[in-house]
């Protein structure tokens, strides 16, 4: 997306109509999120109990570490038993697995289709890249901390995992769910300044609105 | 080959010949005639596949190298084209008319060298950095690691060793190498 198509502009529409457009407040919510409470103490724990048999995967296959989500898909290592799926949309996902390193150009999508996913959200970050960058830390395009753009709840090491750590990495993950702990996207909203302010000090051409619904 | 060397000689006063290999030649030609001899290398002599073009920092001599690679599959030989532009004024004729492709490896050279390539389609347009505002950063007068240690909070306690030191140590802690 160029910073043209989100400018503030009139258009003629098929009908013949000429009307206004100002994309930033028609497609995107400008009202800043607010953090949710849980319901209350007992049912939030059945709640995380649920939301830690059911792991919905977004995939971000950056780097080499897709390569190691695919054999976890197979008979062999099998993840579906643990309630986990992959899912091709943000909005149906409920876990965003960063699977290597990011540059400045793929970090923008990945915030993008973080903000755009539904609350509870965790974030799961594979490999060395997305530690500290790993192999490619001093680049003048890799990112070296994923968690100083966006809440992680797991990392998982290596260079790159293989399917047996990422098991283990999302059996860590669901515990932390089941102990409370996934709350990295009401952390996310009560940073959203500290988070913002480290993403806008990398991404130069801030072309989208300050929190994607 | 030497029908190659012999054509690149005598039409476009070409220098530095340099086989590689029996099948690779390499080849410094000026700036001014080179979408000829390309040209003449394409439709002439069978060399209709270009491989890539790149280029090379030489901030001493204050110039670009820009090399072509062509090939042809029928004689299963490459040939290596080099030109030089001034790094004060890096300019070179575009030649996205006699290869399309050559659009996008013009458009990343004009990004990571700041070489430009006027009338190459979407030239100016990001292709990997959106929003840059530093110096390109292929070029050797830019600090990567300055750059990166600046910009992308690097995470304390990152440890670096001297491979050669550090395996030997780690190998053979007594000294004795054998």
């Amino acid at each position: 997306m160029s910073n043209d198509d989100l400018k503030k502009r009139r258009v003629i529409g098929p009908d013949g109509i000429e009307f206004e457009v100002n994309p930033m407040e028609d497609y995107f919510c400008t009202e800043r999120p607010h953090p949710e409470s849980p319901a209350n103490r007992i049912l939030e724990k059945f709640f995380n109990w649920a939301r830690s048999e059911s792991v919905w995967i977004l995939g971000y296959g950056t780097g080499c570490g897709a390569i190691e989500m695919r054999p976890l898909m197979t008979p062999r290592f099998d993840a579906y038993r643990f309630g986990i799926q992959w899912r091709p949309t943000p909005r149906q996902a409920n876990l965003l697995m960063v699977s290597g390193y990011l540059s400045v150009k793929t970090l923008k999508r990945v915030i993008r289709s973080y903000e755009q996913m539904q609350n509870p959200k965790f974030v799961m970050a594979l490999g060395s890249c997305t530690i500290n960058g790993g192999m490619y830390w001093d680049s003048y395009n890799t990112i070296n901390r994923l968690d100083h753009y966006l809440p992680v709840d797991v990392y998982v090491a290596g260079c790159m995992p293989r399917p047996e750590s990422i098991l283990a990495g999302l059996e860590e993950l669901k515990k932390r769910i089941r102990a409370g702990k996934g709350e990295g996207a009401n952390a996310y909203i009560e940073n959203l300044d500290w988070y913002k302010a480290n993403q806008k000090k990398i991404i130069k051409d801030w072309d989208m609105p300050d929190y994607n619904w | 080959m030497d029908y190659v060397i012999q054509e690149l000689k005598t039409l476009f006063s070409g220098q530095n010949f340099e086989k590689k290999r029996g099948d690779l030649l390499f080849a410094t030609l000026d700036t001014g005639v080179l979408v000829q001899a390309l040209k003449h290398l394409r439709d002439m002599l069978g060399f209709r596949h270009l491989v890539l073009i790149t280029a090379v920092d030489w901030i001493e001599e204050d110039l670009f190298q820009i090399t072509y690679l062509l090939r042809n599959y029928t004689q299963k030989t490459d040939v290596g084209i080099r030109v030089f532009v001034p790094r004060s004024n890096p300019i070179m004729e575009s030649i996205h008319t006699l290869w399309e492709t050559a659009a996008t490896y013009q458009r990343e050279l004009h990004e990571m060298f700041g070489i430009d390539f006027p009338g190459s389609p979407r030239v100016n347009k990001p292709f990997i950095l959106e929003g840059w505002q530093e110096i390109p950063p292929y070029r050797r007068d830019f600090d990567t690691k300055k750059y990166a240690e600046e910009t992308y909070f690097p995470r304390p306690g990152r440890k670096t060793h001297d491979p050669e030191t550090y395996m030997k140590q780690k190998l053979y802690p007594d000294g004795t190498e054998s």
